[in-house]
């Protein structure tokens, strides 16, 4: 008996210390982010940074205006989001609802390995097929812009979403199922009303996932938005998105100039994005999630 | 991409374990990521030639390696531009007299698609496209249609010179489409028969034309006599003239066997 305390016992202290390092650590950049980044606010005024029309870091005398920056942001998250979202869910329910088991067998897995893709290929598939065919058929400007980016970051949310919105409706319990079929509800009924409904906090939480990997993603939109400065006024502008930004910019940023405290300034907004998407993500949990007991 | 991996790499090329360890000179190399790679070409050709030596480089930008010569923490400074007048002073009072060794010339040419009539353009033209006063073709003797700038990220030793030469300290316009590397540039390029942008005269292939600046094409000859107007010396700065390890450094990459590896890793000899 005092052999199983004292295992017990170490086995807690092992698992309450490893997961203490991982709280500590994103206290930690946390800390720095704020640290590396509030000092731009010595050089310029809150208003201007985040209000600014003009993102010119190393000129003199430099302009931190990232209002571009946080449009591109949002623009590549919303447009990928409004291609990929209606997407994932019917994906989702394809295979959750319709689709024979042995095909699903193969499919999902084949879903979640699509997730694995690397970035990187995406982006190059961008600027090597997408940005050439976009340019000939709409006679653009440059087909590096907003929509051949949030094609590709479609490509990556689909996935995440997809295999989420389809573990939440998969949730569902089969007793609902049968219950409506029972009183005569078709298949179509059943989908519509009683499944979609009960998994729509899943499904909801699911989207946000997506979104948050759209707003973090960096290569994608580095190598296929083009990298113009400037608010989107059609699809087809290119955008400079912050993490795009941040990678192009970092390396070769004095350290300590006001250049480099924007780039953190600029991780920090990018974090405050990803927090409100997933503090609404636990909200819609917290709110929302059926009781099934 | 490739230059931030070249910056977080300190290159470290090991000596050869037959040598006793007491006998080991070496040689510590730091500064601009655009002498970068010809560095490290003529010191894995050096460290071939003189295998007792240790050397270390790393790129870590221009100002950083002249900072480092000055604190006496490097033998030779890479650097992409000539020294300022307050890093000397500086210089001055820590007892260092940095001395400077043109080792290349770096050639930016302006670039469009292979299929684009444009042959030439005035460094005037060049700057009005670029702050955005000219917007079609057709007014520098092109079809009619909108051209699409793209340009280099504005802390890249690459747009330095763009900026320094044909700008002239006029903004870029935020329409401008901005890429972090010069291949992304050359493919971006190739791919886009209304695109223009600008590389270093290494990153010429045959996928893009190069355009002829002020009626003059840009070949060796021209750079090195400055007739093509947009081009800057690469140094290697030393700590007082150079002795001993760093003297024979620096023979070697003026010498003709050096300059055949500057040819190759693609800027323009020296003579």
């Amino acid at each position: 008996m005092k052999d199983l305390k004292a295992t017990d016992f170490i086995a807690k202290i092992t698992i309450s210390t490893i997961a203490m390092i991982g709280i500590f650590i994103l206290i930690f950049i946390l800390f720095f982010l704020a640290k590396e980044g509030i000092p731009i606010l010595k050089s310029t005024t809150l208003k201007d940074l985040l209000f600014g029309l003009y993102w010119y870091p190393t000129y003199s005398p430099p302009e931190f205006g990232m209002l571009p920056l946080i449009a591109g942001s949002l623009a590549v998250t919303l447009l990928s989001s409004l291609i990929a979202l209606p997407i994932s869910i019917l994906v989702s329910l394809f295979l959750s609802e319709v689709c024979p088991k042995t095909l699903r067998n193969i499919l999902k897995p084949t879903l979640e390995i699509l997730g694995f893709l690397p970035s990187v290929v995406l982006g190059f598939l961008g600027m090597v097929i997408i940005a050439p065919w976009l340019q000939n058929s709409f006679d653009l400007l440059t087909g590096l812009n907003l929509f051949n980016a949030s094609i590709l970051l479609g490509l990556l949310i689909i996935p995440i979403t997809g295999s989420l919105a389809d573990d939440a409706i998969s949730s569902v319990p089969t007793d609902i199922r049968a219950a409506a079929f029972a009183l005569g509800a078709t298949r179509e009924e059943t989908i519509s009303k009683v499944v979609l409904p009960a998994a729509l906090p899943g499904i909801l939480q699911a989207c946000l996932l997506g979104m948050m990997r759209g707003v973090g993603e960096t290569m994608v939109v580095l190598m296929a938005a083009g990298g113009a400065a400037i608010i989107p006024e059609s699809l087809f502008d290119p955008v400079r998105p912050l993490t795009s930004t941040i990678a192009a910019e970092m390396g070769e940023t004095p350290v300590g100039s006001p250049h480099y405290h924007a780039l953190f300034f600029a991780g920090l907004l990018l974090l405050l994005m990803t927090l409100i998407l997933n503090l609404t993500a636990i909200w819609i949990e917290k709110r929302w999630r059926w009781q099934w007991r | 991409m490739k230059k931030s991996i070249t910056l977080l790499t300190t290159v470290i090329l090991m000596l050869s374990l037959l040598n006793n360890i007491a006998e080991a000179s070496s040689l510590i190399i730091k500064g601009s990521t655009t002498v970068l790679p010809i560095a490290q070409a003529v010191i894995e050709s050096y460290v071939a030639l003189y295998p007792d030596i240790k050397c270390s480089l790393s790129g870590e930008g221009s100002g950083n390696g002249i900072k480092a010569l000055i604190d006496g923490t490097c033998d030779i400074a890479n650097s992409s531009r000539f020294i300022e007048v307050e890093e000397a002073e500086m210089a001055f009072k820590k007892g260092a007299y940095p001395v400077p060794f043109g080792v290349a010339i770096d050639a930016i040419i302006p670039i469009v698609h292979p299929e684009n009539p444009v042959d030439n353009l005035t460094l005037e033209q060049l700057r009005d496209i670029y702050i955005g006063k000219i917007t079609n073709w057709k007014e520098v003797g092109g079809p009619d249609k909108g051209i699409a700038v793209i340009t280099r990220d504005t802390s890249s030793g690459t747009f330095e010179i763009w900026d320094e030469k044909v700008m002239k300290g006029a903004k870029v316009t935020p329409r401008a489409q901005i890429m972090a590397s010069s291949g992304a540039i050359v493919q971006a390029v190739s791919q886009n028969r209304l695109a223009i942008s600008y590389i270093g005269i290494g990153y010429m292939n045959k996928y893009v034309k190069g355009l002829k600046v002020e009626d003059v094409e840009v070949t060796p000859e021209t750079v090195r006599t400055g007739e093509f107007p947009i081009s800057r010396y690469l140094f290697m700065f030393t700590r007082g003239w150079p002795q001993g390890e760093t003297l024979r450094f620096i023979n070697f990459i003026l010498s003709d066997e050096g300059q055949k590896i500057v040819e190759r890793t693609g800027f323009v000899t020296i003579r």
